[in-house]
């Protein structure tokens, strides 16, 4: 239990995914522009990097070691990425209306989100057991989560600033991301 | 110039993958914490663009349309894990030092976008010299990233030490924020000579991943959108 906690607040926080790892900075800059938005964006990567650790921790785990394919992680684990984002967007569909219209359309942006790619490598790297992998995974997109949202709440104020013309757009935001980088330094006391 | 040049220019200026596009932004910001990791990183996705350009544009006209993405995947996420391989054979403190951004290569917005819009649509050598000019600007643009943060962060470069011990280095500059500053200063100079070359005030500018992802690569995303 201790170490599943030390693995949540260490990718949730400490090793930010997006501010100290950079993955996933694309959705970061792109879909924080308000914080509805950037809201139904972190929703959709919580869902699908959850299940996509839980997918492809099994898939290592009793397919890939068993036949002694390891070294094929990387392709196997894009593809299964990429499936498993279309058949979440069918059952969403299917299954659960009302969510799949906060999150549909965010869902096929995610596949190009090396965030996902990037849980389920590290999940490989640090041998972590199927439910150490699930909690990282839903840790570190919780981590996104929060730092989306933060990002969004300080896009809406910076709009009524008055920024140097050169500044204008994805500089300023990526000053902020900076700054906010800083303030997440304060987290690594933590473990 | 012919066409061949062209297709290096193209890509070393015209289009510099990190400078004017700014596509690939997640190993751009994540391994230029030294010079050495940048050109290590550049020269890595370097030969996965040549390979994959090569593969992709002989294949043309075998892949169907409809599952061209997966196929240009799986192409791309082969010749990573060969990558991969040699690099930790052959260069292993450098494999240690790039880490995880290495078979992340794979989602790399530069690849696919190139296998896309380029090597699907032209012959094989044009496509090879176009991954070329792509890869060694995208190897430029992660270089000098580098020094520029090596140099302010240790006041090293590539290791050696260059500037007097009297200077204090702000180490800042190679942890993950200065990577956003830099980055930051990098697109607002961007954003000027803009300005000044067409003397008006702009939109705000659609670069590469972060406002459209269309220019991401792999469009799928988008294209199911709009379905």
């Amino acid at each position: 239990m201790k170490e599943l906690l030390l693995i949540a607040v260490g990718s949730a926080f400490v090793n930010n995914v997006v501010l100290s790892q950079f993955l996933g900075i694309c959705p970061f800059l792109g879909v924080s522009k308000n914080v509805k938005t950037a809201a139904g964006m972190g929703g959709a990567v919580v869902f699908v990097i959850t299940i996509s650790s839980f997918v492809t921790g099994l898939i290592y785990k009793f397919i890939l070691v068993k036949t002694g394919f390891e070294y094929l992680q990387t392709i196997v684990f894009i593809l299964v990425i990429a499936a498993l984002v279309q058949f979440v967007e069918m059952f969403l569909k299917k299954a659960m209306p009302p969510l799949y219209d906060a999150l549909g359309v965010y869902l096929p942006l995610i596949t190009t989100n090396c965030a996902v790619l990037g849980v389920a490598l590290t999940n490989v790297q640090k041998s972590y057991t199927i439910l150490e992998s699930v909690v990282n995974g839903l840790a570190t997109a919780v981590g996104f989560l929060v730092s989306i949202v933060l990002m969004a709440g300080i896009r809406e104020k910076i709009e009524y600033n008055d920024i140097a013309p050169s500044f204008k757009g994805t500089p300023i935001v990526l000053v902020t991301a900076g700054l906010m980088a800083i303030a997440f330094f304060g987290f690594s006391g933590l473990i | 110039m012919n066409k061949y040049t062209e297709r290096l220019y193209n890509g070393l200026i015209k289009e510099n993958p990190t400078f004017v596009l700014m596509l690939g932004m997640c190993p751009t910001l994540a391994v230029t914490t030294s010079a050495i990791n940048g050109i290590g990183m550049g020269l890595s996705t370097t030969v996965v663009l040549i390979l994959s350009n090569m593969l992709i544009s002989m294949l043309r006209k075998i892949i169907p349309d409809s599952v061209r993405m997966p196929a240009f995947i799986v192409v791309v996420a082969s010749f990573v894990t060969m990558v991969q391989f040699l690099m930790e054979g052959f260069v292993p403190s450098l494999y240690d030092s790039l880490g995880i951004y290495i078979p992340l290569i794979v989602v790399n917005c530069i690849i696919l976008g190139r296998a896309e819009s380029y090597a699907s649509k032209n012959p094989v050598l044009l496509s090879v010299f176009d991954g070329i000019g792509m890869g060694l600007g995208f190897t430029i643009g992660l270089t000098s990233i580098g020094i520029v943060r090596e140099l302010i962060g240790a006041g090293k470069i590539f290791g050696f030490t260059v500037l007097p011990t009297s200077y204090e280095p702000i180490s800042i500059f190679i942890l993950a924020p200065g990577a956003f500053f830099v980055l930051a200063m990098l697109t607002a100079a961007q954003n000027k000579v803009k300005a000044g070359k067409k003397n008006k005030v702009q939109k705000p500018e659609e670069s590469g991943c972060s406002f459209n992802c269309a220019s991401c690569g792999s469009k799928m995303g988008c294209k199911e959108q709009e379905d």
